[in-house]
C-alpha cells in the first residue's frame, strides 16, 4: 500500500515536472537538440531561439 | 452492476450538494455565508457539467474518434506539430488562456452583489465558455489546426474569415488600453507598487541574458530565479516607499500613462528573447503558483462574505460602472464564462499538439473550467471586503466626490458604512497613501486577497506584503498581455497592409517593424489616454467596450461553431452552441445598444457626449466629446461586422438546411491513428 502511495506519488511528481517543462519550452527545446543531434551549448540555444521566436512572437497571451 | 451502483450514488451526491450549495448562495439573506459555498458550488457544477453535459457533446454533436489520427501525430515536425501528452496540454492550454480577465470582470461585477456575477460564471461557464472552448478546439483539430479566421473563411465564406480578422484587432486594441488602464490605476500616487513593477523589467533582462548566455535551456530554473528576484523586488519597494527615494517612485496617471506606452513600444520592437520571452516565463510562473495559494487559501482560511447576495445597484445606478445587471453584469464577468479570446488559442498552438481527438474533452472543456474557478476566487476575494470598503475602493471620484471625507459620507449614505478614518488604516495596514479611488479592479483584488491571506498568516504585519504580492502579480499578467498583444497587433497589420504596399509586410524589415508598433501602440495608447482623462475613472467606459468586443469575438466563433455543426448534418444537437449564440447576441447587442443609445449619460455615449455639449464648459470638453463619440462609434462597427458575420452564417445555413447547397465541411480526410489501440 504503501510502495504503491509512494509510486503514485513519484508518477505524479514527475507528471508535473513534464507539464511544467513543456509549459515553459524545455520539452521544446530538448526535441530541437534531438532531432539536429545537437549538444546543449549557448549557439544551440541561441539557434533553436532563433526559429522557435517566430511562432512565439505570433502566440497571444490571453484575457 | 457491482461498479455502477456507487458511481450512481457518487454522482448523486455531488449534484445534490452542488444544488444545496447553489440554494445557500442565492436564497440566503442578511447575513454573512462562508466562501465555501461559492467553491462548492462552483466545483459541483463543473463535475456534473464535465461528466455528463461535455460528454454528451463528445458523443452526440462532435461524434469524437479515438481512431482518428490528429494533426500532432501525421504533421509531427517536433516544432509546432507534437503528439503530447493529455496533462501536459492541459498545463499550457491553460497557461495560455488564463490573464487578467478572470480576476478583473468579477471584482467589477461585485457591485451587484455576490451572487449574479457567480451564477453567470458558473453556469456560462458550464453552457457556453466551455463548450466554445471544446467545439473550437475540436474543430481546429479535424482541420490541421487552423486558426479562426481560417475556419471563419472556409465554413462561411469570404466575409467571415475579414470580420474575424478586423473583430481580433479591435479586440487586442481595446483588450490592451483596457488593461493598461488598469496597471496605470493600481500604480498612481504608490511609490512600493511602481518600483516593484518597474524592477521586473531588468529582472526580465537579466533573464534573457542569464538563459541565453549562461544556463541555455534551464527556463525552469531561470523562471525561479526570476521569482525570488521579483519577490526581493517586493520587500525592495517596502524601503523605498519609506525611504527619501519614494518621490522618485511615486507618479501622476498621465506620467504612468507615457512610461506604459513607451514600454509597449519597446516591447514591440526588442528582441523577443530579451524581453518578451523571459517576462512570459516569469508571468507564467508567478500566475501558476498564485494561483494554487490563492486556491488552497481560500479552502483552507474558508473567509466570510460580507458583500450580500444582491446590492441596491442590480438598477443600474451602480458607481463602479454604471448600467443594469443585463446586459452589464454578463459583459463585464466576460472571460471568467465565455471568452472570444480563448478560441484564438484554441485554434492556435494546443490544436497542434492534441495527441488524440478523444483529449479534446479534457483539455478544451476542462480548462475552461478551471479559468472559471479563477473567476470565482476573484468574486471572493471582492466580496470578502466590507462593502463599503469596496465601493470606497473602486468607486471613481467624479461619482463618490473627490475628497475622503466626501466619498465616505456619500457611499455610507448608500447603506454601506465607511468612514475615511477606517479608509486611511486600510491604506496604512497595506502600504499604500489612500485606496479611495482605486478603480480597476486590481487594488479591491489585492486588498481582498491580503484580507484572506492576513486572517492567518501574519496577520495585519504581513498584510502589506501580501496586497504587493497581489498587485505585482496582476500588474506582471497585464505588462505581459501589453508585451504579447502589442506584437500579435503588430504582425497581423503588417500581414494586413502587406496585402497593399509589400515591404510592410516583411516582418524583418526594420522600418515596418518601428511603424506598424507605434500605429498598434498609438491606437491602444489613446483609448489609455482618453480613460485617464474622463472624470468617470475610465473603467465605466473602458471595460464594457472590451467586454462587448471579446463576447462579439465569441459570437463570431460560436456562429463558425454552428455553420459546421448544420454543414455535417448534426441538426438535431445544433442547441449546444445555437443556444450559447443566441444568448450571446441577445447579450452583447442590448449592451452596444445601450452604450450608444442610453439617455443616461452615465451608460450612453452619445447622451454623455450631448450633456457635455450642452453644459459648454472648455477645457478637455471637445476631446471628452470626440472620445464618446469614437467609443460610440467603435461599437457600432464591431456590431455592424458581426451582424454580417450572422448573415452570411444564417444565409449558409438556409441554403445546406434547404438543399440548395450540399452539405460539406472542410475536414481534413480520415488516417487511422497509430495511437488508436493504446491505453488512454
Amino acid at each position: 500500500m504503501r510502495e504503491r502511495l509512494n509510486r503514485n506519488a513519484r508518477e505524479g511528481f514527475s507528471r508535473l515536472m513534464e507539464t511544467l517543462r513543456e509549459i515553459f519550452d524545455e520539452g521544446a527545446y530538448a526535441r530541437f537538440l534531438r532531432s539536429r543531434g545537437l549538444a546543449n551549448s549557448r549557439n544551440a540555444y541561441a539557434l533553436y531561439l532563433r526559429e522557435s521566436n517566430a511562432m512565439r512572437e505570433r502566440r497571444p497571451r490571453c484575457c | 452492476m457491482s461498479r455502477t451502483l456507487p458511481r450512481i450514488i457518487l454522482w448523486i451526491g455531488v449534484a445534490l450538494l452542488g444544488a444545496l450549495s447553489l440554494a445557500t448562495i442565492a436564497f440566503r439573506r442578511g447575513e454573512s455565508i462562508s466562501a465555501m459555498w461559492l467553491v462548492l458550488a462552483a466545483l459541483c457544477s463543473y463535475a456534473v457539467g464535465y461528466r455528463f453535459y461535455s460528454k454528451f457533446v463528445a458523443a452526440k454533436l462532435l461524434a469524437l474518434d479515438g481512431m482518428r489520427a490528429t494533426p500532432a501525430e501525421r504533421l509531427d515536425n517536433g516544432r509546432d506539430f507534437v503528439p503530447t501528452n493529455k496533462w501536459v496540454v492541459f498545463g499550457h492550454h491553460f497557461a495560455a488562456i488564463a490573464g487578467p480577465g478572470p480576476l478583473v470582470g468579477p471584482v467589477l461585477a461585485a457591485q451587484f452583489g455576490y451572487l449574479p456575477g457567480t451564477i453567470w460564471i458558473v453556469v456560462g461557464a458550464v453552457f457556453a465558455g466551455c463548450v466554445q472552448d471544446f467545439v473550437i478546439l475540436l474543430f481546429s483539430v479535424r482541420r490541421d489546426g487552423k486558426s479562426l479566421t481560417e475556419m471563419a473563411r472556409e465554413e462561411i465564406g469570404r466575409v467571415g474569415g475579414a470580420v474575424a480578422f478586423f473583430a481580433v484587432m479591435a479586440i487586442i486594441v481595446i483588450l490592451l488600453g483596457a488593461v493598461a488602464l488598469i496597471v496605470v490605476n493600481a500604480l498612481k500616487g504608490s511609490p512600493w507598487g511602481t518600483f516593484t513593477i518597474a524592477a521586473t523589467i531588468p529582472i526580465a533582462i537579466l533573464m534573457g541574458v542569464y538563459l541565453r548566455h549562461l544556463r541555455p535551456g534551464k527556463v525552469l530554473e531561470t523562471s525561479a530565479l526570476g521569482f525570488v528576484l521579483v519577490l526581493l523586488a517586493i520587500f525592495g519597494g517596502q524601503w523605498v516607499s519609506q525611504s527619501a527615494y519614494a518621490g522618485w517612485f511615486t507618479f501622476s496617471a498621465p506620467v504612468l500613462a507615457i512610461a506604459i506606452i513607451v514600454y509597449g513600444f519597446s516591447a514591440s520592437a526588442l528582441p523577443v528573447w530579451l524581453l518578451l520571452a523571459p517576462r512570459d516565463y516569469l508571468s507564467t510562473f508567478v500566475k501558476l503558483g498564485t494561483i494554487s495559494i490563492l486556491a488552497i487559501g481560500i479552502v483552507a482560511l474558508r473567509p466570510s462574505l460580507h458583500m450580500p447576495a444582491l446590492t441596491r445597484f442590480v438598477d443600474g445606478s451602480g458607481p463602479v460602472f454604471a448600467g443594469s445587471i443585463f446586459p452589464f453584469a454578463f459583459i463585464t464577468i466576460a472571460c471568467g464564462a465565455v471568452s472570444g479570446f480563448h478560441s484564438l488559442i484554441s485554434s492556435g498552438t494546443t490544436p497542434k499538439l492534441i495527441l488524440r481527438e478523444t483529449e479534446t474533452r479534457m483539455v478544451g472543456y476542462g480548462a475552461m473550467a478551471a479559468e472559471s474557478f479563477v473567476a470565482i476566487m476573484a468574486m471572493i476575494a471582492a466580496c470578502v471586503l466590507e462593502p463599503g470598503v469596496y465601493f470606497a475602493i473602486n468607486a471613481p471620484a467624479g461619482v463618490v466626490g473627490a475628497t475622503p471625507a466626501a466619498a465616505a459620507q456619500t457611499i455610507s449614505s448608500w447603506g454601506f458604512g465607511v468612514t475615511s478614518d477606517q479608509m486611511a488604516m486600510l491604506a496604512k495596514h497595506v502600504g499604500e497613501q489612500t485606496l479611495f479611488n482605486r478603480t480597476g479592479g486590481a487594488p479591491a483584488f489585492a486588498v481582498g486577497m491580503a484580507h484572506i491571506f492576513s486572517g492567518s498568516l501574519g496577520g495585519t504585519a504581513l498584510m502589506a506584503i501580501w496586497y504587493h504580492f497581489a498587485i505585482m502579480f496582476e500588474a506582471l499578467f497585464i505588462l505581459t498581455v501589453l508585451d504579447a498583444g502589442t506584437r500579435v497587433g503588430r504582425f497581423m497589420l503588417q500581414d494586413g497592409l502587406g496585402h497593399v504596399w509589400k515591404p510592410i509586410g516583411r516582418t524583418s524589415w526594420y522600418p515596418s517593424i518601428v511603424a506598424t508598433s507605434a500605429i498598434v501602440v498609438s491606437m491602444w495608447g489613446y483609448f489609455l489616454w482618453a480613460g485617464i482623462k474622463d472624470p468617470l475613472g475610465g473603467i465605466n467606459t473602458m471595460w464594457p467596450l472590451f467586454g462587448i468586443s471579446n463576447q462579439l469575438l465569441a459570437t463570431v466563433a460560436l456562429c463558425v461553431a454552428t455553420t459546421i455543426v448544420v454543414k455535417s448534418g448534426r441538426i438535431k444537437y445544433v442547441f449546444v452552441t445555437l443556444m450559447p449564440l443566441c444568448w450571446l447576441v441577445a447579450v452583447t447587442f442590448t449592451a452596444s445598444y445601450h452604450k450608444v443609445f442610453n439617455p443616461n449619460p452615465r451608460i450612453g455615449f452619445l447622451s454623455h457626449a450631448a450633456q457635455l455639449t450642452a453644459s459648454g464648459k472648455g477645457g478637455d470638453t471637445a476631446r471628452l466629446i470626440f472620445n464618446d463619440r469614437l467609443d460610440a462609434g467603435v461599437t457600432i462597427v464591431l456590431v455592424v461586422l458581426v451582424v454580417m458575420v450572422l448573415a452570411e452564417s444564417l444565409m449558409e445555413w438556409a441554403r445546406v438546411l434547404s438543399g440548395k447547397k450540399q452539405a460539406r465541411v472542410t475536414e481534413a480526410p480520415f488516417v487511422r491513428s497509430k495511437f488508436a489501440g493504446e491505453e488512454v
